[in-house]
């Protein structure tokens, strides 16, 4: 649908990234992922038609993207930009009509075809209850999807957005997230997204775009980038260690030496114990080989513990800890 | 299936708008140093013989020109305001913000107060002997290459900002050589000049009313093709150029409309404060809306009431007084407007 080749983006003569040969299928979502500054919005603006870009092209359906005339480009591609919308006192329905914007005559009447689409934009997004609602008067999570139901009524065959999740909690994002992904396959559009959402990207995106600061960009599915080791080099270069297994990023560093764990394996009271030990700074260990500091989770009401000074038993998980941090005598040693 | 909200200025409201437009306008026929009854006045519209003979020259050759000039004065610059308000993202945006008025009352300033600064004063005596329509030409002139010069720059600025502050930077300079010609000049001149300052709608004669009515009526046109556009913009420039929107163009157009309503009314009644700002927000805070199909025609017949109305207070009827129209836009205005607006849902911007 959306094709570039050999596309160098920046900004006067200082560009951010080079040679970058994307395509964006219909029915697919994609998530641009990478740190602060790497150029992410830019690469969107230039995708949008809103930047030129400094050498190659964009196409969109065979044509070149800055040579389709604004008003034919406004019924293909649709774009939710970052920051919030202040367009005053107009109700919800009324900004979703906007996105009619190239369909309607010079006063913006609404034909039936118009409004059947916009009812369609606001069922899809899930937002018509909101429809009487002033726009100042929602949530962000809500005004959200308005936007997003407003870039729908273009009936666009790629929707381009630049970090949609910013200003919302985590069940929003979760959300917000899986309604893109609804959408791309309910309208069979390309759906690109920038977003720091590494985690949620990770586990809904079709595929991702990674671009590092060095302007480099990797493609691949997600799971593909984070066996390949891109998902840890982009973001070691950021001083942020990346863990290949677990799919998410260290945020402990291991400073209390190693603790070997015994349970369950897919026992959910042993996956919290090794995030607890994690969290005050053992490096843990559940391949079997038993370390001097050794843990069983027995179940979710028993925990023993074996030290080089002894053996306890703990009925929660805060004695445990407790125990591993206290300053007495069977203190483990400290590395 | 849910019913979604209706869009646009409702039927009623447009009636409602209506027949308080032409009461205004019958009220401002009526009222005057002399009052002739409504039944009078309605005759003599008509075509009819009144009781006595003055009040039909009475109403043709003063009021009906003065309240057509009101009317469309109003229309003008609350349709500017509007404009301004929304293009700028800015509340307290007039349709003066880009210096047209600033650009009328220097050209205005010269005229009057010009011949008594000394020796570049030989070639205004001579556009002074048009009399009283060199004030108009003169203003004219004066909005007029304002307006080109704001035009030429919108075409190449990118950033709407800088064109506001270009704007102010303007008036801000045309103010300082207007001073500085008062500054220089003989008291009865600047008293002229302090009159016209003053604003009126009753200097406008038929034969002027053939230039001021087309070309606001022309500009008041330009308004309606650009509510579309300006309904666009209300997202930003961003999401209107998403939108398929020439911003630019759109841009031009817009600023064209508003410089014209703008500078073709300061032209002939002088600079008109306060319409332009507030008429627009009565009509928002009144209508509960943003959409410029309904915020534009209703800010026009708002503007154009609230015009008429002004105008009838300002003649102190029954007496030979004739109060300054932006002192008494300013006293009676004020109040009003802020009982409208703190009454409402809290102040938005377009």
């Amino acid at each position: 649908m959306l094709t570039t080749s050999s596309l160098t983006i920046g900004y006067h003569r200082r560009p951010i990234a080079f040679s970058l040969d994307l395509e964006l299928r219909p029915a697919e979502m994609v998530c641009l992922i990478g740190p602060n500054g790497a150029g992410k919005s830019t690469l969107l603006r230039t995708l949008a038609g809103m930047q030129e870009p400094l050498s190659g092209t964009v196409r969109l359906g065979g044509a070149d993207l800055f040579s389709i005339p604004a008003l034919e480009l406004a019924k293909q591609l649709a774009v939710v930009l970052t920051g919030r919308v202040e367009a005053g006192n107009l109700s919800a329905y009324a900004l979703v009509t906007l996105g009619r914007h190239p369909y309607t005559d010079w006063l913006g009447r609404l034909t039936p075809r118009d409004e059947e689409a916009v009812r369609r934009a606001m069922q899809l997004t899930g937002c018509e209850a909101l429809a009487a609602r002033p726009i100042h008067e929602l949530s962000d999570g809500e005004r959200q999807k308005v936007m997003i139901a407003r870039a729908l009524a273009q009936e666009p065959k790629v929707l381009l957005l630049d970090e949609p999740t910013a200003f919302l909690d985590l069940p929003r994002r979760v959300e917000l997230l899986q309604l893109l992904k609804r959408l791309s396959r309910e309208t069979r559009c390309a759906v690109l997204l920038s977003t720091h959402d590494l985690d949620l990207a990770l586990r809904i995106a079709d595929k991702l775009w990674l671009l590092s600061s060095s302007g480099e960009l990797h493609i691949g599915l997600p799971e593909e980038l984070a066996l390949n080791g891109a998902l840890a080099r982009v973001f070691q270069s950021e001083g942020v260690e990346f863990d290949h297994a677990r799919g998410a990023f260290k945020v402990h560093q291991p400073v209390c030496g190693p603790i070997s764990l015994h349970g369950d394996r897919d026992g959910v009271a042993t996956a919290w114990t090794w995030r607890a030990l994690e969290r005050i700074g053992y490096e843990v260990h559940n391949n079997g080989v038993r370390r001097p500091v050794h843990v069983d989770v027995l179940d979710s009401h028993h925990w023993h513990l074996t030290t080089p000074h002894g053996q306890s038993d703990h009925p929660t998980l805060a004695s445990l800890l407790n125990a591993l941090t206290a300053p007495s005598g069977n203190e483990p040693k400290r590395g | 299936m849910l019913s979604f909200p209706k869009l646009g200025l409702r039927a009623w409201i447009v009636v409602l708008l209506l027949v308080i437009l032409a009461a205004a306008f019958i009220l401002s026929l009526t009222l005057g140093s002399v009052r002739i009854p409504p039944e009078q006045v309605l005759r003599i519209l008509s075509g009819g013989e009144p009781d006595k003979a003055s009040w039909a020259d009475v109403i043709f050759k003063f009021r009906l020109p003065k309240a057509i000039t009101a009317l469309l004065v109003g229309a003008a610059l609350s349709a500017a305001g509007l404009q301004m308000q929304t293009l700028f993202r800015n509340p307290l945006a007039d349709p003066f913000i880009l210096g047209v008025s600033s650009g009328a009352s220097l050209g205005v300033a010269l005229v009057i107060l010009g011949t008594g600064a000394g020796s570049a004063s030989a070639f205004i005596a001579g556009l002074n002997a048009f009399g009283d329509l060199s004030l108009a030409l003169a203003a004219s002139l004066g909005a007029g290459t304002v307006l080109g010069a704001v035009l030429i720059v919108s075409r190449r600025v990118q950033n709407t900002v800088t064109l506001l502050i270009l704007g102010l930077m303007f008036g801000y300079l045309t103010n300082a050589v207007v001073s500085l010609l008062i500054y220089f000049s003989q008291p009865e001149r600047v008293q002229v000049f302090s009159l016209w300052a003053a604003g009126s709608f009753g200097g406008v004669t038929w034969n002027q009313m053939r230039v001021f009515a087309p070309v606001t009526i022309a500009g008041l046109f330009i308004g309606f093709v650009m509510m579309k556009p300006l309904n666009a913009l209300l997202l930003g420039d961003d999401y209107a150029r998403s939108l398929g929107l020439n911003v630019r163009r759109a841009r031009f157009w817009i600023i064209l409309s508003a410089s014209l309503l703008a500078g073709v009314s300061t032209a002939f009644c002088g600079p008109i404060w306060f319409i332009g700002v507030a008429v627009p927000h009565v009509a928002r805070s009144l209508l509960n809306t943003a959409d410029h199909r309904a915020l534009l025609p209703a800010s026009m017949l708002m503007g154009a009431s609230f015009a008429l109305v002004a105008d009838v207070i300002a003649q102190a009827p029954g007496s030979q007084y004739v109060l300054p129209l932006n002192v008494v836009m300013s006293l009676f205005g004020v109040p009003v407007i802020l009982w409208v607006i703190l009454h409402q849902r809290q102040l938005r911007f377009s």
